[in-house]
């Protein structure tokens, strides 16, 4: 039955989150974002609310919740809210973990799923995106060749959120032409991680270049062992997630210029009573909601093991036009003030830009 | 539980009015544009017989959006001929007592077809519904109603063509402004009501839209919809007309993705029989500019779909639901039309050909970017509603 409505738990988590990240995010990101910073214990207060453990079985040390995608969707719209750069670090863990949860074998959810169900956050990541412009995640330079026991990785990733910390990564690498994740233990000889990346924006977020030069791991350590992984449903997991921050930031921009544009008064009157002002937020508002919307769509499609291929790349690019439209319109509606860094919006501009970018960086 | 699927019976009902759609309405869908003001007769009668199956059944919930969505993909002019009460029935029912609703809307279950229609917008008067200048003074116990009425749709059917009935907005106490509006029920043959002329349209042309004239018309005290008396603070006859928006508007939205989903279909069938496949999940740098276009064609439908279906919702929650509403009309006017001319652009002479229903559409599709408030008058509530800004604080 068509149901707008967040289940009672939903709704209890996301009012959770939502309040960490008013009293907690809110207070900080602009000194993150000029530092480039992420104070640890803001990590461990999130980590404690038990965002990925609360979906790992039991078995594996975690709390045996439902893994959900629309829940991941909508926890991950509050903490983008609250800060995008802070979402991403702390939902990093998942970027390993829920791959290997859903399509691992029993010893890779064994051995791996309880690092993400300690008390203490622990980094673990991803890396997909690799630094060239036609970067296609179907069509991977980073290759991974099998010989004897082990496979043999070579290339070039970017992007890669916390990889000078994580203790595993789990590196997508084609393997006869089709994309495929192995895990990769810190320190693995080829492995080498670069220099920190200075981006546009999310500049709090730590993230890095990384190379392999063969890079040898155990067979073992291919995602999901013989029969491999679904790597479009991982992507169609991660289109959804990012969907979901775009709207947070999207939101966080649209309440800001929204009630700037109440405030300033200009011939005589706010800004907002003008039709050229409202209008703006009026379809920010809108697209908001509309791309909402559709995120919760391709991810109640996802819940339900579905072929999700075109609603969460329709919402991913949708998503990813509407925080540029949004967060370029709260600049403009702030004026000069939106473009010096007393306000957040120019913040909220720089990250928004990178969602056509920011490709396997979050997943549901 | 967010959950985006209809229950079978639901989706029964969909199936329903999308075979209604195909066999009824697409064989006759050129005819009739080319045959304005020629009655679908066949199509009256069946779908008047058929009024009790679930491909037409009425209702304020997101199901309703997607039957109607099947019926417009079929035909948005040839829907509105449907027999019915249509907006002239959601006006009873939202701003009527029970009584009035058995009374108005009793005999729209028996008896040869009939159609209910909704007298607002006056020459002079169209998005500013407040002032419409139309009067109705009261006489014992009747009312004398005069002026002029424009853009009724379906009201040449509703009271020349059946026992239908009109509601007409008038005041009742032009000093007092919004308060004197009072919506009225004028049955059809009611002496000093005349339908003038109809409209030639550039789309939705089975649909008629006519102009009524009232002159000393007198109905029945009983027959006015709400409260009779003008208190100066109180608006709650202009706020039945709002009301009255809240249900309609959705309405209106899932007519226009009907419309723009048989553009896109239209588009996608004649690529797909080219071998052409909209390769979704491709990185926008490698995609073509077709499946660029295709696919913002899409997630727009898609946006005012589910934009749709939550107005709808939360109406059959007796959620309040004005900002949503405006949210959907507004979405779903604009991607009709970006839709449906972007696919004229893309299918070229196919497109821009009679031969085929793709101009049509773009036509037809047009109407839903323009009536129950215009595609501005709709971002207008939504900014009041989002700024929490009266009329006088948003102009």
């Amino acid at each position: 039955m068509i149901s707008f409505s967040p289940t009672e738990e939903q709704q209890m988590i996301v009012s959770m989150v939502k309040q960490f990240a008013g009293d907690e995010m809110r207070k900080i990101y602009r000194e993150c974002d000029e530092s480039g910073e992420i104070p640890d214990n803001v990590i461990d207060t999130a980590w404690k609310i038990g965002l990925i453990s609360n979906n790992i079985p039991e078995e594996y040390g975690g709390f045996g919740g439902e893994h959900s995608a629309i829940t991941g969707s909508l926890i991950a719209e509050e903490l983008a809210w609250g800060d995008l750069s802070m979402a991403i670090h702390i939902l990093c863990p998942a970027l390993f973990s829920y791959p290997i949860l859903e399509m691992g074998t029993e010893t890779q959810r064994k051995k791996y799923l309880p690092l993400v169900c300690d008390e203490k956050y622990k980094a673990v990541t991803a890396a997909l995106i690799e630094p060239h412009f036609d970067f296609d995640p179907y069509s991977l330079l980073t290759v991974a060749q099998l010989e004897s026991n082990e496979y043999v990785l070579n290339g070039d990733k970017c992007y890669v959120p916390l990889a000078a910390e994580a203790d595993y990564l789990l590196v997508y690498a084609a393997e006869n032409g089709s994309s495929q994740g192995f895990i990769v233990e810190k320190g693995t000889k080829g492995l080498e991680i670069g220099e920190r990346e200075n981006n546009m924006g999310i500049k709090a977020l730590s993230t890095y270049e990384l190379s392999l030069k063969n890079c040898r791991v155990p067979k073992e350590n291919r995602l999901g062992g013989p029969d491999g992984c679904d790597f479009n449903r991982i992507m169609n997991c991660s289109r959804v997630a990012l969907s979901a921050m775009a709207v947070g930031v999207a939101k966080a921009a649209f309440e800001y210029s929204r009630d700037y544009a109440k405030e300033r008064i200009a011939f005589g009157e706010p800004i907002a009573s003008r039709q050229a002002i409202a209008f703006m937020l009026a379809e920010m508002a809108i697209e908001i909601d509309a791309t909402r919307l559709m995120t919760w769509e391709a991810a109640w499609k996802l819940d339900r093991k579905e072929e999700a291929t075109k609603e969460a790349s329709l919402v991913k690019s949708y998503a990813d036009d509407m925080a540029i439209m949004v967060t370029d319109r709260a600049v403009q509606i702030l004026g000069g003030h939106g473009y010096v860094r007393e306000h957040p919006v120019e913040l909220w501009l720089r990250n928004g830009r990178g969602f056509f970018t920011f490709n396997g960086m979050a997943i549901v | 539980m967010i959950d985006f699927e209809p229950t079978p019976e639901q989706q029964e009902g969909i199936r329903a009015a999308h075979e209604a759609a195909k066999e009824l309405f697409r064989p006759v869908s050129r005819y009739y544009d080319e045959h304005e003001h020629e009655s679908p007769k066949e199509l009256i009668d069946k779908t008047w017989s058929r009024r009790n199956d679930m491909a037409f059944s009425v209702g304020l919930d997101p199901a309703a959006a997607l039957r109607i969505e099947e019926l417009c993909w079929g035909d948005a002019g040839l829907y509105l001929c449907i027999p019915g009460p249509a907006l002239g029935g959601a006006a009873v029912f939202s701003s009527g007592t029970k009584d009035q609703v058995g009374h108005f809307l009793g005999s729209f279950n028996e008896g040869g077809p009939k159609w209910g229609a909704m007298a607002m917008t006056e020459p002079h008067a169209g998005s500013d519904t407040a002032a419409i200048t139309a009067t109705a003074v009261r006489d014992g116990d009747e009312w004398i109603i005069n002026g002029e009425k424009i853009f009724v749709t379906m009201g040449k059917r509703a009271l020349e063509d059946s026992d239908g009935f009109v509601v007409v907005w008038a005041t009742v106490d032009k000093a007092a402004g919004r308060a004197g509006m009072k919506s009225f029920v004028v049955p059809a043959g009611t002496p000093g009501m005349k339908v003038e002329k109809l409209e030639k349209k550039l789309g939705i042309r089975a649909s008629d839209t006519a102009t009524i004239i009232f002159d000393n018309c007198r109905i029945p005290f009983d027959n006015i919809l709400g409260n009779p008396e003008v208190k100066k603070t109180e608006t709650k006859g202009f706020r039945g007309a709002m009301a009255t928006f809240d249900a309609t508007r959705p309405i209106i939205a899932a007519q226009a993705i009907g419309v723009g989903r048989a553009a896109l279909d239209f588009v996608k069938e004649t690529l797909e029989d080219k071998g052409i496949k909209i390769r979704y999940g491709t990185p926008r740098q490698k995609l073509t500019a077709l499946e660029q276009d295709i696919m913002e064609m899409e997630a727009n439908y898609k946006a005012a779909k589910l934009l749709t279906l939550r107005a709808l919702w939360m109406m059959s929650q007796a959620q309040p639901n004005s900002l949503e509403s405006s949210m959907a009309k507004t979405k779903a006017g604009l991607a009709v039309t970006k839709i449906t001319q972007k696919a004229v652009e893309i299918m070229g002479p196919l497109g821009y050909s009679r031969k085929h229903l793709l101009e049509k559409w773009m036509r037809d599709g047009k109407i839903n970017d323009i009536f129950e408030g215009t595609g501005q008058i709709n971002m207008l509530v939504t900014a009041r509603r989002v700024l929490n800004y009266s009329r006088d604080q948003l102009k």
